[in-house]
């Protein structure tokens, strides 16, 4: 069991702190800064293939695609647009397509860029418009579809503005061809509206292209750019870290899958499983939940299919009980013993699911409290940097609560994972590695409570820089167990 | 006063009088053009059939910008109509375009009568009985077919619905909070 190596437990034994005294704090900048660009080197491999890019850049990006495929296939820029909108902004699909397709007329007119029938041209262009009844000058589509400059900007404005669509039907009901970029932007002209259906239009490339995705973090307004379409961790400039396939916050070692059915859980049924745990049972007959809000323990259920009577206190049937209207001192009978039973077995399930709830949340609690130690050991760095110690040589503070995040975060994520898993030997051993991963972080998280006052700074050093060496071996060890947990398939998940 | 949509309102009117289609008639209330009363008939060989609903339209000056609000004022048996009587139709939702107009969405209700969508059901029951137990849907139909005559007598032949009728509707939900 490679995992659960006992060598690691001399991390915090290795060399003596006289042996470390003097010149140590020289040496250990160079080690740290060594380790540091191991640590980017590693994100950069990870995220060799990752472009964060601002909507500029998407803008810029979007355009160049239209124009390839404008030159390639001959075909108007405005058309390009909506033809790679349909295609997912998937050019080599679309361009297979294109050229498989017998009739490039009916290719075009199923992509709702040319008109499937369109009306005969009128002679004049000066006539009633159909949906204001003002004598005006009309225009319209390909389709021939025609009405005032007034109520096509009118029309247009609410679609960008009410529907929030960059994809914009003909103005008649029942026309279903889309309307090119230029011919919107020339009937609209306030700037707010033409700006909007610019923001629209680079949304609609990132959401509907399945190698981007927004950065979630909040007015970012960035996206990444990957190669394939695949779960993994994405680091946005804004420093917002997410996993590419679910947009939701990175959450290994537990996959989207199960991550998406545990925060729906979560949301649906946490408070209400707490409430449920602590002030009902159920009835041992039909299995209704019953709330007690006061009278004797002599039950009758309200089910109207049921209508037991049973005792509060025992869950046995209340004949037995008589007259005696409390005192219950049938414990051992036999017939409430089952109805116990029943009970326990409905209610370990709620246990079970709240066991790892109430870990996950007390995680995410003290991620969010790691904030604040962030300023206390801010202000202790400076405190150090007076006392002789250079910019560099501190850094190791940061560092730490650094590597407590990150293992809080990754802790909150071990229970939604383990939450789903089945018993064997590889969860026994994952449930080792969570245990040990735990307590160490713990630790860590204590030292930097409390021991930040320690007048000897040198060896305060020293044992942060332990701890949190450690504390990252072990979450590596955790998550690459997980991993090849994973790529073996041998997690077996109870959903 | 005349405004874009209450111009396009009174073009709706003529054209609904001059050219008017099967089975639906509206008009604009005596004293304001933007809210409008209408009445649709079962359309024929449907459970519908013979039933004459009353409903009110209520335009915005963004008419025909955006859509009409509609509802029935009669009862209404139907997978697509509220308890309330407002009508689930994508038309006067998400495809609504400014080119129907007043002909367009009453013959559209019209023909949503006899072909419901079950897929996004305002009226559970009426959805699930109109899947399940097509017999007993077209009972409930056929019962507030006939309470659609109810309210109707004094003004059967006169399509154009009179204030005494509105108030008339308007009593009735006014009856059950007097015997509190």
């Amino acid at each position: 069991m490679a995992e659960y190596d006992d060598d690691d437990f001399n991390y915090s034994d290795s060399g003596s702190e006289v042996e470390m005294d003097d010149g140590m704090s020289e040496d250990d900048g160079i080690a740290m800064e060594a380790e540091d660009q191991n640590g980017m080197s590693e994100q950069k491999d990870s995220s060799l293939d990752c472009i964060i890019m601002t909507s500029e850049q998407l803008e810029k990006e979007m355009k160049e695609t239209i124009s390839e495929v404008g030159n390639i296939l001959h075909v108007p820029l405005g058309t390009c647009r909506i033809l790679l909108h349909k295609y997912k902004w998937n050019m080599e699909s679309l361009m297979e397509r294109f050229y498989e397709h017998p009739d490039t007329m009916a290719f075009l007119r199923a992509a709702h860029v040319v008109p499937k029938n369109a009306v005969t041209a009128p002679t004049s262009s000066t006539a009633d418009c159909d949906i204001c009844c003002n004598l005006a000058e009309l225009s319209g589509l390909a389709c021939n579809h025609r009405a005032c400059t007034a109520c096509w900007r009118r029309y247009l404005q609410t679609k960008i503005t009410v529907d929030n669509t960059s994809e914009i039907e003909c103005i008649m009901n029942g026309c279903e061809l889309l309307i090119e970029d230029e011919k919107v932007m020339s009937y609209v002209v306030e700037e707010p509206v033409r700006a909007s259906y610019k923001r629209l239009m680079i949304n609609s490339y990132v959401e509907t292209n399945r190698l981007l995705r927004w950065c979630p973090g909040v007015d970012c307004g960035r996206a990444a750019k990957v190669s394939h379409c695949e779960p993994r961790l994405v680091v946005c400039t804004c420093k917002s870290r997410f996993c590419f396939a679910c947009g939701n916050e990175w959450h290994e070692p537990v996959n989207c899958r199960l991550l998406r059915l545990w925060l729906k859980k979560c949301s649906d049924d946490s408070e209400t499983s707490n409430w449920i745990n602590a002030n009902t049972k159920e009835c041992p007959k039909c299995l209704v939940t019953i709330e007690k809000d006061g009278g004797c323990n002599h039950m009758t259920c309200k089910n109207v299919a049921c209508r037991a009577e049973f005792c509060w206190m025992c869950l046995g049937p209340w004949e037995p009980h008589g007259s005696s209207w409390y005192s219950c001192n049938r414990f051992d009978d036999s017939a409430a013993k089952t109805a116990r039973d029943a009970q326990e077995v409905s209610r370990a399930a709620l246990q079970r699911y709240l066991f790892y709830y109430n870990r996950y949340m007390g995680h995410q609690h003290s991620l969010r409290l790691e904030n604040k130690l962030y300023a206390t050991v801010k202000a202790k760095m400076e405190q150090m940097q007076q006392m002789a110690m250079s910019w560099i040589e501190v850094q190791f503070l940061r560092k730490a609560v650094d590597v407590l995040s990150e293992c809080r975060r990754t802790l909150m994520y071990t229970y939604a994972f383990a939450y789903y898993l089945q018993k064997d030997n590889n969860s026994i051993i994952f449930e080792e590695n969570q245990k040990d991963l735990e307590m160490e972080t713990e630790k860590l998280s204590g030292f930097l409570e409390h021991e930040l006052e320690s007048e000897n700074l040198v060896t305060l050093k020293q044992k942060v820089q332990d701890k949190y060496r450690y504390v990252e071996h072990r979450r590596g060890i955790l998550l690459k167990h997980c991993q090849e947990g994973t790529e073996r398939d041998q997690w077996r998940y109870a959903e | 006063m005349t405004t874009p949509s209450r111009r396009r309102l009174m073009r709706d009117f003529k054209k609904l009088q001059e050219d008017p289609p099967a089975g639906v008639s509206g008009a604009p209330t005596q004293d304001n053009i933007l809210t409008w009363e209408a009445i649709i008939f079962g359309p024929q060989e449907t459970p519908f059939e013979d039933g004459t609903f009353k409903l009110s339209l209520e335009f915005t000056e963004e008419y025909p910008n955006k859509p009409p609000t509609v509802k029935f004022i009669s009862r209404m048996f139907h997978p697509n109509v509220y308890a309330d009587g407002s009508i689930c139709l994508d038309i006067l939702q998400n495809r609504w375009s400014p080119t129907y107009d007043v002909a367009a969405i009453l013959t559209s209700i019209q023909s949503l009568l006899d072909e419901p969508n079950p897929n996004s059901p305002a009226n559970s029951l009426a959805a699930q009985l109109y899947q399940e137990n097509r017999r007993e849907y077209e009972k409930r139909v056929y019962q507030i077919v006939e309470q659609s005559w109810m309210n109707f007598g004094e003004n059967e032949g006169d399509m154009e619905p009179k204030e005494g009728e509105e108030q008339g509707a308007g009593d009735e939900p006014a009856a059950p909070s007097g015997s509190n």
